[in-house]
């Protein structure tokens, strides 16, 4: 589904991803650790499409099309989503506003028709209550004033309104405590587990892939995969860092 | 008998487009008066109209404990001017919530002379520009206290955004304080669009274009949201933002 063939990347004319090959197959969570500085953001930032992040070598396919050669919004109409780390706020715009306008952008571009008022508040209050978030802070400006928990959560609220075929989720699980992070790894399990779908998890900590399981995890280290391996492999980062781990 | 055509050389109509004022100046030579009487209240939404010169000069006198909010949208295609002189007797109100929305060579302007004459009068005056092409969107406001108006709480809130290189906002909040209890607060913003929220827009499926009409209008829409009656201003203001994008 997602094919990430030998990809080097460039930040301000620092390279920082050193060639990373990964194939996650449709139906899968993969997960990546890695060290502070190691790429995993600016993965997730190239696969999303971030003007200034330059592409130097290597190719990304995504269900055999060619993502690099997307916009960000054409790569969210085919079906992908970017999980921020930090995520962004828009004062002056609800959340409501905000993502019935992306929902129906991304569906015109797939030639779906658009959702009404109606029915989108129902999809909007559906997922905000499975992810334990109320539903009037869809009414607030698009994270303003939210706490870094709840900016999180109402990612992945976004995550079930917009129901991506593809999510790459950059940390989610930081600035979570342990019963959102519970909360949110249910709703990743409930909007992301399917055949057709797939899902590239971006993390420091086991604690998240103890909820999700994922099938594979890959260790990225200076801009390259170390090592892959199972859940396993994320236990013994746990417990021994990822300076042994890599020797 | 009209009064006379103003110059560049007036502070106040420093960045006027004279030319396109010319034609029409008689017209609007002499100010409009409004009076709000004592603990009145008045609330009043400026729409733009279809003409290619818009102008609004008006004199507001606020009684004892008068209120007024003014909504006002200014987007004329050439030349726009809204211009406000209003007096505060003890305890007034006054509220202004302005967009200066322009594209192309267009000139449009808000000039406030804003007088506190009696004690305890608040005034607040926030105004938002938008400016694509070559357009011009200025904001002169004074703001004058008078002696003996102690207590007065005055704030200018200035913020434009320049869609394009060849965009010109002229910011110039202004003070003459002959109180010594008095609160005035300004500031003045000049900016584009940020990149990290267009990304964030553009990554949930908005193509670039729709993005930067959704941010430019949570920039400016904020404006109307204490209007008692703001849809008109709310759709028009949305309609000039689609032209000017």
């Amino acid at each position: 589904m997602l094919e990430i063939t030998n990809l080097h990347a460039t930040v301000a004319d620092k390279p920082i991803l050193n060639g990373v090959s990964l194939h996650v197959p449709a139906g899968e969570v993969h997960a990546i650790m890695g060290p502070n500085g190691s790429g995993k953001s600016t993965l997730a930032y190239v696969l999303a499409g971030r003007p200034s992040y330059t592409v130097s070598e290597g190719g990304v396919s995504f269900d055999g099309r060619d993502l690099l050669a997307m916009d960000p919004h054409e790569r969210a109409a085919a079906g992908m989503f970017l999980g921020f780390q930090y995520p962004v706020e828009i004062p002056g715009i609800s959340y409501l506003q905000f993502l019935r306008e992306s929902l129906n952008s991304q569906r015109r571009a797939r030639g779906e028709a658009e959702l009404s008022g109606g029915d989108f508040i129902k999809l909007a209050r559906e997922q905000a209550k499975l992810l334990e978030m109320d539903a009037e802070m869809l009414k607030r400006p698009v994270n303003v004033g939210f706490s870094g928990g709840e900016k999180k959560r109402a990612e992945m609220v976004q995550m079930g309104i917009l129901n991506p075929r593809f999510a790459v989720l950059d940390e989610t699980d930081s600035g979570l405590d342990i019963d959102a992070l519970r909360i949110v790894g249910e709703g990743i399990n409930r909007i992301m587990r399917a055949p057709d779908k797939g899902v590239l998890l971006i993390t420091h900590y086991e604690r998240l892939l103890e909820h999700v399981s994922p099938d594979k995890v890959h260790v990225l280290q200076a801009g390259r995969i170390t090592r892959s391996g199972d859940i396993e492999l994320a236990r013994e980062l746990e417990n021994t860092g990822y300076a042994e781990a890599a020797a | 008998m009209t009064a006379p055509f103003p110059t560049h050389k007036q502070e106040e109509w420093r960045y006027a487009d004279l030319e396109a004022l010319q034609p029409v100046w008689e017209q609007f030579a002499e100010p409009v008066t409004l009076v709000v009487g004592a603990g009145e209240d008045l609330e009043e939404v400026w729409l733009p109209v279809a003409d290619d010169v818009q102008l609004r000069r008006v004199r507001l006198a606020l009684g004892e404990g008068a209120q007024a909010r003014i909504f006002a949208l200014n987007t004329a295609p050439v030349y726009g001017r809204i211009e406000l002189e209003v007096s505060l007797a003890e305890e007034a109100e006054f509220e202004l919530f302005g967009a200066n929305i322009g594209g192309g060579l267009s000139t449009n302007e808000i000039v406030t002379n804003v007088k506190h004459v009696g004690v305890g009068g608040r005034s607040r005056q926030a105004i938002r520009s938008v400016l694509n092409g070559k357009a011009v969107g200025s904001y002169l406001g004074k703001v004058e206290v008078a002696r003996g108006a102690q207590q007065t709480d005055a704030e200018q809130s200035v913020k434009a955004m320049l869609l394009d290189r060849g965009a010109t906002a002229n910011c110039k909040p202004e003070l003459e304080i002959f109180a010594d209890d008095v609160k005035c607060a300004h500031g003045a913003t000049v900016g584009e669009l940020d990149a990290m929220q267009l990304f964030y827009a553009e990554s949930r499926g908005l193509d670039p274009m729709s993005a930067r009409a959704l941010l430019l209008e949570g920039f400016v829409m904020g404006l109307w949201d204490s209007a008692k009656d703001g849809d008109a201003i709310r759709t028009a203001a949305r309609e000039a933002l689609r032209k000017v994008v």
